[in-house]
């Protein structure tokens, strides 16, 4: 794999297209990643060369794809500095590996009158399986609040922690606020009150380098798709004890040791959660996404990102009418920023945008309670990545600027 | 970098209605009320309509939301009041068709009145649902006087 900083973008064949009879400036990425041509030949090659299913022949083509899928969860493991391979299960997506953990540990663990503490900057799928677990449970849900600065409530989470509290589950870092919880310290909270801490690390996983033990969560979870591999492959990180003790809550292939006509059990952790063929090619994909992202390093795709948002931010703040929603300091902003200009809709600014060759996102950004707490029904953000260059956030500035201008000069 | 083409979906008319809509607000007599929501942006929109001997003789509507709803809403009721329940029925449904970008009629191009204009969402597929929500609130008031 020949990978090199300076020339990078060529790796990424989908920049150079034109939206609208501009050139793209993708400001989408914390929805997805695009994906590098390494990722998508090395998948080519494994359909090309080595296909077969996983986990079932005896032939020497499905030795390989065994093998492979195998190595990626090992390679995974090192990426994240888990313990051992055997901790990283293969799911379709974050939301997944969320489901799996509410419907399985959470089943376990969580009784009539427990509580589970949630954040209220979560994404609906840190927050939904949650919210339906306790339900079902009749447990009792909680949200730790923002603080005036719109970064997590720290003093309100140590607060609302309580030795009735079975599961913490929050975002490493906001989808919408583009903020980092202190994990590490929130976990050792969480663990003085023996609760499980479920860690959603989507948008943190492509942009700074992880230590799940480091950390000392007890569950994480993250997409590929998000780090430049392709949709619908996705990890669940899970101490092996908790996955040792957890039920599967899919059943079918791959994941039994032994049938019967009335009994079955089941392979060890992890592939007794992953029954039926999984996402061979999916895997590979993730494998070569871990390898691209080592090859430009962790520290330096931090430091790069660092540099654009340091850029953007304060030519941001200094658009009139303009609220940008989650704290105002560079320093606590990772890739992302969420704003609202004054008297447009979202939805009316991203159209402008678009138009502009610009592409963000409009909406709630899947956390209508997040949303609802910030008094606002919608906003627009834009997410940057390593492939973006200062010149394109001058741009998008610029454009942003157009598109005020041609709104409220309209409305005159 | 040009907007041109962002005049061709916020033409003047459409930013008139959303800056000054009419029939806004809840009316006095209501014999149906349907509350929508754009799943994709959070909004809500109500519609309101008072029904009688199955003609409309009042329709309003409620609710914040983008240009191009809060005007498509506007310019529904301008359309659909006084109509009977049965011609504005066909008129939701010449709606959705032409936005689609679909061909219809002349006349039923003509009977959509400023409404016509959002013939040019067909270009931007992503905000047809923005357009059509207070239509479909509509249709689903309009069928709930016909129970």
């Amino acid at each position: 794999m020949t990978i090199k900083r300076e020339t990078l973008r060529k790796d990424f064949p989908i920049l150079d297209r034109k939206v609208n009879e501009e050139p793209l400036l993708y400001l989408d990425n914390a929805a997805t990643l695009q994906t590098p041509n390494q990722v998508l030949k090395k998948i080519t090659e494994f359909y090309q060369k080595s296909h077969a299913n996983v986990h079932r022949g005896v032939y020497t083509l499905a030795q390989e794809a065994t093998q492979a899928y195998e190595q990626v969860r090992e390679q995974v493991a090192a990426f994240i500095h888990a313990a051992n391979a055997h901790e990283i299960v293969y799911t379709r997506s974050t939301t997944e590996s969320l489901n799996l953990v509410a419907s399985s540990f959470g089943e376990l663990v969580v009784q009539e009158g427990d509580e589970i503490l949630l954040t209220i900057m979560e994404h609906h799928s840190n927050l939904i399986p949650w919210q339906q677990l306790a339900k079902r449970k009749k447990a009792i849900l909680k949200y730790v609040p923002l603080t005036v600065d719109q970064t997590l409530d720290v003093h309100a989470f140590k607060q609302q922690l309580t030795e009735k509290t079975k599961i913490v589950a929050l975002a490493q870092t906001s989808n919408v606020l583009g903020v980092t919880n202190p994990v590490k310290k929130l976990v050792e909270l969480a663990h003085q009150q023996h609760a499980y801490v479920v860690v959603d690390a989507a948008q943190t996983v492509a942009h700074h380098a992880l230590d799940v033990q480091d950390l000392n969560v007890d569950f994480l979870a993250f997409s590929g798709h998000k780090m430049g591999a392709p949709t619908g492959i996705g990890v669940l990180y899970g101490k092996s004890e908790l996955l040792k003790a957890m039920p599967p809550i899919q059943f079918g292939g791959e994941m039994i040791e032994n049938v019967t006509k009335t009994t079955a059990t089941w392979q060890p952790a992890p592939w007794k959660f992953e029954a039926g063929t999984p996402n061979i090619g999916g895997v590979i994909g993730l494998g070569a996404a871990i390898d691209y992202l080592n090859h430009l390093e962790m520290s330096w795709i931090a430091a790069t990102e660092k540099k654009l948002m340091m850029h953007l931010l304060p030519e941001l703040q200094k658009i009139e009418g303009l609220t940008i929603y989650g704290p105002q300091t560079v320093e606590r902003h990772e890739g992302i920023v969420t704003f609202n200009l004054a008297h447009i809709h979202p939805h009316d600014v991203a159209t402008g945008l678009d138009m502009l060759g610009v592409e963000v996102r409009a909406g709630h950004h899947c956390a209508q309670p997040l949303m609802a707490a910030l008094g606002v029904e919608s906003t627009v953000r834009a997410s940057l990545s390593f492939y973006n260059s200062i010149a394109e956030m001058d741009r998008f500035v610029y454009a942003l600027k157009m598109v005020k201008e041609f709104f409220n000069h309209e409305s005159e | 970098m040009s907007l041109n083409k962002l005049n061709l979906l916020y033409r003047a008319v459409v930013l008139d209605h959303a800056q000054h809509p009419h029939h806004k607000g809840e009316i006095s007599q209501v014999t149906q009320k349907v509350t929508l929501h754009n799943p994709s942006c959070g909004d809500d929109i109500q519609v309101f309509i008072c029904v009688a001997q199955n003609q409309i003789s009042e329709i309003s509507f409620e609710g914040q939301g983008c240009t191009i709803s809060q005007a498509s809403a506007s310019m529904m009721t301008d359309v659909l009041q006084g109509n009977s329940v049965s011609q504005a029925l066909s008129q939701c449904e010449a709606f959705f068709a032409l936005t689609m970008g679909k061909a219809i009629a002349e006349n039923q191009k003509e009977a959509l009145g400023d409404a016509a204009v959002l013939g040019s969402l067909a270009e931007f597929p992503m905000r047809i649902k923005c357009a059509t929500l207070a239509w479909h609130a509509a249709k689903m008031a309009l069928e709930g006087t016909l129970k």
